[in-house]
Order: C-alpha cells, then structure tokens, then sequence
C-alpha cells in the first residue's frame, strides 16, 4: 500500500485507499485530529498512571506504584471515618437516658434512623421488616407486651433476650400439661375452650366451659392472671389480645396447653454496642405499642 | 465552497475541500459598538461583582445577596430564599428565558447572539485584548506569518497570559455564587479553599479560554443548536441585520461606479471594499443575505456606515431590515415595521403569564407546613380492647427565622380518637404542640388511635390540621385513616 503512488481524490482532497467498485473509490479519511489528541495523552497519561498507581498484576501480587494507593485501605479509612464522625452522637446516647432520647429531637431523630437500621439488619428475619411478628415470633406493633414495653422493658428485653442461656435473661417455662400427663385429655379440651371464648373464639358445642373454668383457676391463674390478662414478672401472655404467639385459633390453643413451644430471643448485649441496643428500643418503642 | 457546473464536471480544477479559515476581525467604531462595548460592561460587570453584594438577613444566616448554599440547602437571591422542593421556580425562570429567546427573534433576529451570549461577550472581550497585544487585522495577520521573533514571542505570550487572566477569573466569579465569596476569596488565596472550588474555577478557566480565544464563531456555527431553531422560528417581519441589496446591487468599485453614473448606467452603492467582511466577528459577508454563521451583532452596519459616510452617500446600506421590506421596496411599496403581530403579542402574554403565576406562588408562600406520608407496613394495627392505630410519618417546615411551637391536630376522627407524637409530652389528646426549629424542617412519627369499638371501615377520610401561631396560618392536609373491616 505505501509505496504505491497515492492517489488522491479531487473532490474531497482526501487520499484513498486504492480499493475500488465500480469506479467507486474508498476514501482512506484520517482519524479526526482532536480524536488522535486524545488518543496520544491517554497513552501519557498511561503511563504516568502504571508508575503512580497499582496496575500490573504479577504471579503472586501486584505493582503497587508510588503513590501506595489502595481501594480497601480507602475504604477501611473511610469506615473509620463514619465511626469517628458518629462517635459524638453515639456517646451522646450512651450518657442520655431513654426518655432523654426520646424527649430530645435531635437525639431521636439519629435514634430512629440507627433503630431502623439496625432493625433491619439484626431484628427483621424474626419479626418482620415491619415488626409485625410472626408464629412464634411476638408482634412488637401492637399494645400486648409479654415482658412489657416501656422503653427500659425493651431494653432489657434486647440486651439480655428471653431464654437466651444469658445470666440475665428473661426466662418462664409453661407446663406441658398432656404430654407430662398433668391434664387429662378432657380437662385440656375443656380449658382450651374456655380460653378460646376468652379470645373471642367460637368455642366447640357441648364442651362444659364452666368445667374448663375451674381447671384454668387451679392450673393456669397463678401465671396468666384471674382475668387471663397475663403476667409479666412471669412471662405469661396476655389470653385476651387479638394476636397470640402461637397462633389463634382453638386448636393451636389445645396444642399450646397439651404440649408448649418456647420461642427464645437472642441476647444482644455481647453483640451490639449500647448506643445500638438504645436506638432499637427507641425505635421499637416508637412503633406504637409502647407504654 | 464552489458548487457550480464547472467545478462538477471537471473536478481536477480544484478541491471541493476546505480547510476552516481563520477569523481575523477587524476593529471597528459606531453606534453597535459602543452599544456592545456598555452591555459587555453591564453583563460582566454584573457577573464579576454581584457575589460580593451584601444582603441582610439577620443573625446565623448568610448575608450575601445571591448565593446558592449547598451546605445548608438553600438557595438565595436578596430577599427571596428559595427550598430543595421548590426548584419548579427555575423551571418558571427556564421558561420565561426560552419564550423571551423566541420573543427577541420575533422582533429583531438575534439579539441575544449578538450581544447578549456569554459566547459573543468573552469573545468581544478577547478580541479585545487581541487587539492591544497583536495589533489591528492587517497586522495579526502578518504577525501569523512571520517566523518566531522575540516580538512575536512577546505578543503572543502577552495575549495568552492575558487570556487566562481572564478565564481564570472567570471561574473564580463562578465559585463565589456557592459559597460566601470574601471568605472564599481568602481562602482561595491561602490556598484553604475546598478542592471542588480550584477544580471548578480549573474547568471554567478552560472552558472559557479554549470557548472565546480558539473555537469563537465555530461554537455559534457548529456548537450551538439556536441559530438552527432560530431559522425555523423567524418569519418575515422580523428585523434582521440586512443588506439592502435593492440599494448596493450592481456593486462595483467606487471609480468604476463613477464612470457608470456617467454614462447613464446603473451602479449599486456596494462599493465593495469588504469592510463588512473584515469586520465580522464570524467572518461571514452579509452581502449573501441571512445565513447561519451571521450572529446579528451590527458590527457590519458601523463599518459599512462609516464608509458610506466617507463617500458622501446616505447610511443605512446595511442595517435592521425586514425580508417583508426588502421586498416591498423592489414592488416600489413604502416600508413597514410590525412590531406588534400574533407572535410577539403571544410570546409576550406567555411571558407575562408564567411570570403572574411565579410571582404568585412566590408572593403566596406559607412560613409553615406539612407533609404526611402513612405506614404502609403495617397499614392498622389492632389494639387489645378493640382499638385501632395508624401511624403517620409527618414533616413539619418553620420558614420563619426563629424557632416555633405549631399546633398539630385532627379533623374528621370521630369522638374519642387520639392523637400522639413520638417523643413529645402532650396534655391534650387531639391537639399537639411540636417545636420545629429556626427555617428548617422536623420529621415526627404521628400515632392516630381511633375509640374503642368505634368500628370504623377499611378506609375513612380525616386531615391533619397545622395551626401556626406566629403567623396565623392553618394548614390541611388529607389523608385516611385504615382499619381491617
């Protein structure tokens, strides 16, 4: 091609490349000059680049280059950062009490915001993104708190967790009256339908409820209450409020009497800091159901 | 560019290709100069100055009449403070400047091109400066081809030290509208200034040194979408830097014209000395009648004038003409200027309009507010003695500059229902008294409780209703209030 005599378009002024279709010929257009520009300072800036910056990989690491830059100290600087810059306001809810959070916007507002986070991160598999519970898994948004739901209650509750094998914990164990033989089974049929009218259940014809009463005076009062409302220095649900833990219904009911599931909550107390474990029981307890 | 017959058929005899050919305009004195020269004084000035203009606005707030604050969200402009959520005011501000761009050209071409693009006035001013180091066209033109002197070195570097002067400067007017600029300025010098600043004043002077010492008229002609839009947008009566080729046609030189005249023959007042060639910032020949490279600056109309002057003819063989008069002249018809048509009293009713509406919303503005977003997970939560609640996430805005206590309450709940924010201790249960900071805003999560066995149905409409003390002002906002019927 070079050392053929070029030939240049009249036209155009432009050289081509020699090809030619039926006396259609090729224009050999050079590249635009600002494009070549560029071209030629990004091979420069290369170069600077692989000297300054880490760039060649090698058997068994890299080039680092002069500057010693490296993403994941950015990163890790970053982070340390983050944690620095919210330090102040952490330590800020260490030393505040609860209500003092609650009662301060400021404070809240960074509260609520942490809370939910950290609620989604650590709380939300269990119950629910929107605290809303599941089977076996309290609702945190109504107003029936087993172990209460003032602002200390849901602290505790989150630091030391409930059967969770920490010193602390909240701990309550319900009999299992079938299956260790405590209740026969028409004496649990009888209970379990005097609890479901309790609830607001239809109970099953031609069960004595007044029976089921006497067996629930003498074997379930002492923990639930006369009145079924519940018990918190023993753990024991509230019988009369819409959303029960292990289902609503009789016969979850008889199940629960016959043969009793314990859920357990973890204890956070070795896993989260305390500004964390504040600002989930603020936000917890901002949901609504707090006292 | 030659496209007659000749060139076709045999195109051996020349290129059809054409390198661009630089510009070198010649300097020029008249009426659209001077007029040039006061609206590059008044823009520039404005530009240059304006962050520096101090506005009172009271303790704790910035007391610089136009500056847009990132850091604390605001924008101002002397006495108007303008929100995030409140940007549709430069939509309005957007509009009016396209319908005002449309307006000029319908009465008189392109008057923001040439005189009032910040295109056209770095130009005028680097052209000027070209001038004072370079000397007039001629001998710019022979400094480019002479070898390198010290002279040249000299000149050129003068030029070029000058430039970026002036581009620098540029960017730094530019930095000082997003932050308070006596304290930007110190800063910039001492070097504290943030990196943003240098990197955007760096920018800014390349845009500008590159835009209006290198690429001028090829950023009108090849860059710029207006002057396509404008040819779609004019019409016949606007007026339009023109040559009235009904008056300077045949053109011929000024002996030969004589000669002419003489013998009875007809000669054109063209006396075709390129004077208006020279003169052209975009190195068109108005002589070839409207055309895109023309940005309508009136520099022509001062150059051919002075000639006409010299040679003893009236003025006016180039000035603002309509295409309508032109040919209304050649019919013998007297001119007509319409001014006043549908496009211009549309454009101008546009303008007014969203302007009315602007000024209205803005003159109507409340110092307070709401904004109330419900749960929507869980949208009702049932309580044990038959209860419901909803929870609302509201944010509250205070305009005024100090703090306030707003009155939160609900309308259209019935009896017995409760209203309670998060964090705030309240003796009422259907009003709440919330403090919101200084010109700010403040998030709180509201808990609605209907009555106990109210049973109310799956969705009910109620409001939230904020009362304003201060400045007796009451805001609704609707919303529902849900329940599991």
């Amino acid at each position: 091609m070079a050392d053929h005599n070029k030939e240049v378009d009249k036209v155009t002024g432009v050289e081509t490349t020699g090809h030619e279709w039926d006396g259609l010929k090729e224009l050999n257009n050079p590249l635009p000059k600002w494009w070549l520009y560029m071209f030629y300072a990004s091979i420069v800036w290369s170069i600077g680049y692989w000297v300054l910056m880490p760039s060649w990989p090698l058997i068994s690491s890299y080039t680092t280059g002069m500057l010693g830059t490296s993403q994941r100290a950015e990163a890790t600087a970053e982070y340390a950062a983050a944690q620095t810059a919210r330090a102040k306001t952490g330590e800020q809810l260490v030393e505040a009490s609860l209500e003092e959070i609650q009662t301060t916007p400021k404070l809240l507002e960074y509260a609520m915001a942490q809370g939910k986070v950290a609620f989604g991160d650590n709380c939300a598999p269990c119950h629910g993104v929107a605290a809303t519970g599941a089977i076996g898994y309290p609702n945190l948004q109504d107003d029936a708190w087993i172990w209460g739901g003032s602002l200390d209650d849901i602290a505790y509750t989150i630091n030391y967790g409930i059967r969770s094998g920490n010193d602390d914990e909240r701990y309550a164990e319900m009999s299992a009256f079938g299956r260790d033989e405590i209740l026969s089974e028409e004496e649990i049929d009888q209970v379990s339908n005097y609890v479901a009218k309790l609830a607001g259940l239809q109970p099953e014809e031609g069960v004595d409820l007044s029976a089921g009463k006497v067996v629930y005076e003498d074997n379930c009062a002492a923990c639930h209450g006369d009145d079924a409302r519940g018990m918190r220095d023993t753990g024991a649900p509230d019988l009369t409020a819409p959303n029960y833990l292990f289902g609503r219904s009789l016969d979850a009911i008889k199940a629960q009497v016959n043969a009793p599931r314990h859920g357990v909550m973890p204890a956070w107390v070795d896993r989260l800091d305390p500004a964390t474990v504040k600002s989930l029981a603020v936000y917890v307890h901002a949901l609504g159901g707090g006292e | 560019m030659k496209t007659d017959a000749k060139s076709i058929a045999e195109p051996e005899d020349d290129s059809w290709f054409a390198s661009d050919a630089k510009v070198y305009p010649m300097a020029v004195k008249g009426t659209f100069r001077r007029i040039k020269w006061a609206i590059l004084f008044i823009t520039l000035g404005i530009y240059y100055f304006l962050p520096f203009v101090r506005w009172d606005r009271g303790p704790n707030f910035p007391d610089q009449a136009v500056l847009v604050d990132f850091d604390r969200a605001r924008a101002y402009f002397f006495f108007i403070e303008i929100w995030p959520q409140e940007v549709y005011y430069l939509t309005g501000l957007l509009i009016i400047a396209a319908i005002g761009l449309f307006l000029m050209n319908a009465v008189a071409g392109r008057l923001w091109c040439g005189y009032l693009c910040p295109q056209t006035v770095w130009t005028d001013l680097f052209l000027k400066i070209e001038h004072w180091t370079e000397g007039d066209r001629r001998k710019r033109i022979a400094l480019d081809k002479q070898p390198w002197t010290t002279e040249k070195i000299a000149r050129k570097g003068a030029k070029h030290f000058l430039w970026l002067m002036v581009a620098w400067w540029t960017g730094g007017a530019w930095v000082l509208y997003f932050a308070d600029a006596p304290t930007l300025v110190k800063d910039l010098a001492t070097l504290q200034a943030p990196l943003a600043a240098y990197v955007w004043i760096g920018i800014l002077t390349f845009t500008t040194y590159s835009l209006a010492g290198f690429m001028r008229e090829q950023v009108c002609t090849y860059m710029c979408p207006w002057p396509r839009i404008q040819a779609a947008l004019t019409d016949e009566y606007a007026l339009n830097v023109s040559y009235r080729y009904d008056r300077g046609e045949p053109r011929m030189h000024l002996k030969e014209a004589k000669k002419k005249e003489a013998v009875g023959e007809a000669a054109g007042d063209c006396i075709d000395c390129n004077q208006c060639v020279w003169v052209c910032p975009t190195g068109v020949d108005i002589r070839d009648g409207s055309q895109l490279g023309c940005i309508q600056c009136g520099l022509c109309i001062d150059a051919c004038n002075t000639i006409m002057d010299k040679v003893d003819k009236p003025r006016g063989l180039i000035g603002y003409d309509t295409d309508d008069n032109m040919n209304r002249r050649e019919r013998g018809d007297a001119p007509v200027y319409r001014i006043i048509r549908p496009r211009t009293i549309v454009y101008t009713l546009i303008i007014a309009g969203i302007g009315f509406i602007m000024l209205y919303a803005l003159l109507g503005r409340e110092m307070s507010g709401l904004t109330v977003v419900h749960d929507r997970n869980p949208l009702y939560v049932n309580l044990r003695e038959g209860a419901v609640r909803n929870g609302y996430t509201i944010r509250l805005y205070n305009r005024h500059k100090q703090p306030e206590e707003f009155q939160l309450s609900l309308a259209g709940m019935p009896e017995g229902s409760r209203l309670q924010v998060v964090g705030v201790e309240s003796q009422a249960s259907s009003t709440v008294n919330v403090e919101v900071e200084a010109d700010t805003t403040r998030e709180i999560r509201v808990l609605v409780f209907s009555p106990k066995g109210s049973n109310l149905p799956s969705s009910s409409p109620m409001d939230f209703v904020l009362h304003d003390p201060q400045s007796g002002e009451t805001t609704t906002i609707s919303d529902f209030f849900r329940t599991g019927n």
